[in-house]
């Protein structure tokens, strides 16, 4: 006998579970037209990989992921790509989203499918490729693609895996049904998980209202290690955190996952994917889904094709229209409602329930909150609900969050059994959403002021920079000057021949500096026109340049010839410098002479005027 | 077709706050019953006076506030009110005493706080201790002598003149001291047999009271069989003041005797329909616990060395000071976490 743990809290409500367990699972048939969302579970959606007007086979990839968090999507059977665009898919918001449809031609004609005989024989690695490729999603929940969730981190050993046959909600049985007819490969696709992961212990929890299915189970793992173990019925005992506290006593860190301290758990549903994947190379095109509710004549378990529109199976389970007032994808606990009949089933669809008002009233209206306690007696995460919901209606978020609230896993337990019939899961949800948006918004502030500081901090730089050259270049323009000075002082003291070689060096490339500077001065003067300036200040000034040019030609050719007695290595600068102050005087002449002539012609003009 | 769209849980299995409420109420009938039996018609009187000034000085209130009042009045939390400081006043108190009460319960404790679930202090505590401080000599001298019913009892309708004409000689004969008052006045100056002598105590510990109490002790475990209220808060006051007087009063000719603490005076009936009154209260288990032995010790302290008899609304009222301080320090470990987070966000020890 398997030991047993209990988690707190809980609830046992009506389990309405006889209403679809009278049959045994059937085949819904095709429809006439297959809406498969590229998105059916957590992570990335994939792209498609066919094109409208494609004919496609049964089990062909039509949408793929290049990598990260996905699964290829395959084609639920033969037929036509018809369209690629935006329909309604199963979600809270009734939103639409990016789907392939496929009109089916009737044929089911399978596309070639290599099965495996023996897996051992492959690499790990190659069997989770297999179970990628399969396209299979965890199929009890959220929907976490199982090849990421069956390659935990290298420092993670999974000691204990366990399979989740708990199906805690009510209503819902597609998990028993399973369990009760394909027992066999829930085992072996069970058998193929644990070869993967190489636990110490595989152990199936059944919630003991399903005495059939634990029947089917024992029976199918006679002669393996696998345990059966029965549960007691309450909800929520199938959520993953309370199952693994059921079976092994041990709690998952909040905030961490279960094969943080070495447990993994997996969805019979999922099992079974595994299994047809490894064993048929059968992809998940199909999924068993629990069609119940008062409102429909014929409730049951129904093997679905992924993308069957929910009025094509509810019509199956005989829906009576005028009957139904609520409609719920998933259980009554966690359940949503749609808005529309034309979402497809997918992946995580496990129960669509239509039912009527009486069976599903609506809820009185909302009373205040007298703290009765009673919704934390019944919290199986040992959280405060009443304060949660006091400070998320306060939108106190910090004090909610203080409290714990990103640990709630909003199983309704609280709202289920609220004598003031608040809607609590509500107020969490909404706290949360909160929480994450000003979460990404404060992600957002905190990115814009980095990069802010980051410019600032630059341009503080670079002005720094510039102004450390300015002073550079400042403080060489000084100290040449200084030295210049002293060697002109010491020229003039002393006439050294190298003294003065140096000294009239140094002078001569001054001058070079300054004759440059001007003569290019007086050009540009020489060539604007000279209408507007006052004429004569011009000319006397071009013939002062023209006298200082002159002057220095002059002193440089001294120099030159002084150079040139001494033999000093600068001749040549020297002698190329005399040739360039040449031509600047001869331009100096010759514009000097051109601004004469024009203004003699100036004058002249304006005479005749 | 247009479906109705609910947020999740779909399904409910709630009893709602109304029949919280009449489980209260109807738990409550046997110690109204004991009391009826024990000391007359006038514990009946006012409960139904104090239930009709309730309810009607809720409705005014909500009618004032704009809230809808009939669909308030069906919660029963203003019956509650009334019901439980009709079963605390003596027997005698004149109909204003009662009516001041339950008004300022209604009124000033509950809705001008917010009304249902908004109110810090425990309703009829803050209308049983404004009457006690305001009217210290009605509401002393108005206690029943012990009689049983079909004796020699007054009649209901003696007892009604009485209540309402407020006339304190004309039920001279009929009052006596309660045995915590006699208990608390006597023992300075005689021995415990002596003090006990006196005709209020009678032949057990306490007459009549003894059965007063067992009677809200049944309906209290009743409340928690049917789960309207956890053990805690009544395990902890119990317990709480049994230690107290186990270990200060155990020399009888100075302190009153354990047996006279849980069975005299309104111990069982603020052990178990007042201190647990959900609004007021702590939230967690350990804050319960806390708050419950709280009030425990606060009563054995006033009993014994205080100026009042009876400190059941005192020690309510000062724990209800406590609570948020309580809760702030006692939030349960949730799963996946190795300690509680106490304090304030941001201080926690996470």
């Amino acid at each position: 006998m398997t030991r047993l743990w209990d988690f707190s809290g809980g609830v046992h409500p009506a389990e309405h579970k006889q209403l679809s367990t009278r049959r045994s699972i059937q085949a819904a048939g095709i429809p006439g037209q297959l809406v498969l969302p590229l998105q059916q579970h957590i992570g990335e959606p994939a792209e498609p990989v066919v094109a409208i007007g494609d004919q496609v086979l049964k089990g062909q990839k039509i949408a793929d992921v290049s990598g990260g968090m996905g699964v290829p999507v395959h084609a639920p059977t033969s037929g036509v790509i018809e369209s690629i665009g935006d329909f309604p898919v199963p979600h809270p918001s009734g939103m639409a989203d990016k789907c392939i449809i496929l009109k089916p031609d009737g044929k089911d004609e399978w596309c070639k499918r290599y099965p495996i005989s023996d897996y051992r024989k492959l690499d790990r690695d190659q069997i989770l490729d297999i179970i990628h490729s399969a396209g299979i999603s965890g199929m009890g929940g959220a929907g976490f693609p199982t090849h990421i969730k069956l390659k935990p981190s290298r420092d993670r050993k999974v000691d204990t895996l366990i399979l989740n046959g708990a199906e805690c909600e009510p209503y819902i049985t597609a998990d028993d049904m399973t369990m009760r007819e394909r027992a066999d490969e829930v085992v072996s696709g069970l058998k193929v998980m644990a070869w993967i992961l190489r636990p110490e212990r595989c152990v199936i929890g059944i919630e003991d209202n399903k005495p059939e299915a634990a029947t089917a189970l024992r029976k199918a793992v006679q002669g393996t290690q696998i345990e059966i173990a029965v549960i007691p019925t309450k909800y929520p005992s199938g959520g993953e955190k309370q199952l693994i506290q059921i079976l092994t006593g041990m709690e998952v860190p909040s905030g961490g996952i279960p094969a943080d301290i070495g447990v993994m758990c997996q969805n019979v549903g999922t099992a079974v994917a595994v299994a047809r994947a490894v064993f048929e190379d059968t992809p998940l095109v199909s999924r068993v889904v629990t069609l119940t509710g008062e409102a429909l004549e014929k409730p049951g378990n129904f093997d679905v094709l992924l993308g069957t529109p929910v009025d094509y199976v509810l019509e199956r389970a005989g829906l009576q229209p005028e009957l139904v007032s609520r409609l719920i994808l998933g259980g009554p606990m966690m359940g949503y409602t749609l808005t529309t009949t034309a979402v497809p089933v997918i992946k995580t669809s496990n129960c669509i329930i239509a039912a009527t008002a009486s069976e599903l009233p609506a809820p009185p209206p909302e009373q205040a909150c007298i703290r009765c306690g009673q919704c934390a007696e019944v919290c199986p995460m040992e959280l405060l609900p009443q304060q949660l919901f006091w400070h998320a209606k306060a939108a106190e978020f910090e004090k909610a969050e203080h409290l714990n609230l990103f640990d709630c896993i909003e199983c309704g337990a609280c709202s289920y059994v609220c004598p003031s019939s608040i809607p609590l899961v509500q107020y969490y949800r909404y706290a949360k959403g909160e929480i994450r948006v000003q979460r990404a918004e404060q992600l957002k502030a905190d990115r814009a002021r980095e990069r802010f500081e980051a410019r600032q901090h630059r341009l503080e730089r670079e002005q720094q920079d510039k102004e450390l050259r300015r002073k550079e270049r400042a403080k060489a323009a000084a100290e040449a000057q200084a030295k210049q000075k002293v060697e002109a002082e010491k020229a003039a003291a002393c006439g050294e021949a190298v003294d003065k070689r140096a000294a009239s060096s140094a002078l001569v490339e001054q001058a070079l500096a300054r004759k440059k500077a001007s003569s290019e001065a007086a050009q540009s003067r020489a060539a604007t026109p000279v209408e507007s300036e006052p004429e004569k200040p011009d000319i006397d000034a071009l013939e002062k340049q023209l006298a200082q040019a002159q002057s220095k030609l002059e002193t440089m050719q001294t120099m030159l010839e002084d150079a040139r007695a001494q033999q000093a290595d600068n001749v040549e600068k020297l002698e190329r410098a005399v040739t360039k102050n040449h031509d600047r005087v001869k331009r100096a002449e010759e514009a000097l002479a051109e601004s004469r002539k024009s203004l003699a012609s100036q004058t002249e003009s304006q005479s005749i005027e | 077709m247009a479906f109705v769209q609910q947020s999740s849980p779909h399904a409910h299995n709630a009893r709602p706050t109304s029949k919280v409420m009449l489980w209260v109420i109807l738990a409550a009938l046997p110690g109204l019953l004991a009391q009826t039996l024990f000391f007359g018609w006038g514990n009946l009187i006012n409960v139904a006076w104090c239930i009709a000034i309730a309810l009607a000085s809720e409705a005014a209130i909500l009618k004032l506030r704009s809230r809808p009042v009939a669909f308030v009045l069906r919660d029963n939390t203003a019956a509650v009110t009334g019901l439980l400081l009709g079963l605390s006043l003596p027997q005698f108190a004149p109909w204003w005493v009662s009516a001041v009460a339950v008004i300022s319960a209604i009124v000033i404790a509950k809705q001008l706080y917010g009304g249902l679930g908004s109110n810090p202090f425990n309703p009829a505590m803050v209308g049983y201790a404004l009457v006690l401080i305001s009217f210290p000599v009605a509401m002393t001298t108005n206690w029943a002598e012990p009689a049983l019913l079909w004796n020699s009892a007054p009649g209901f309708g003696d007892t009604l003149v009485a209540v309402a004409s407020g006339q304190q000689t004309a039920i001279d004969g009929w009052t006596m001291a309660t045995p915590l008052d006699e208990y608390k006045h006597k023992i300075a100056s005689h021995t415990a047999v002596e003090v006990l002598a006196h005709p209020t105590f009678g032949e057990g510990v306490a007459k009549g009271w003894e059965w007063v109490n067992a009677a809200f002790l049944i309906g209290g475990l009743v409340l928690i069989g049917l789960k309207i209220i956890t053990w805690h808060i009544p395990a902890a006051f119990l317990g709480a003041l049994i230690a107290m007087s186990l270990a200060f009063g155990s020399n009888a000719d100075q302190y009153a005797p354990l047996s006279l603490h849980l069975l005299a005076g309104g111990t069982m009936l603020g052990a178990f329909f007042i201190a647990t009154d959900p609004v007021s209260a702590a939230t967690s288990h350990q804050g319960k616990l806390i708050y419950g032995a709280g009030i425990g010790v606060l009563i054995y302290l006033i009993r014994s060395w205080g100026n009042y008899p009876d400190a059941v609304a005192f020690s309510v009222l000062l724990m209800n000071f406590a609570v948020p301080f309580i809760d702030h320090y006692t939030p349960p470990r949730t799963y996946g976490h190795h300690k509680a987070r106490r304090g304030q966000p941001g201080r926690g020890r996470s």
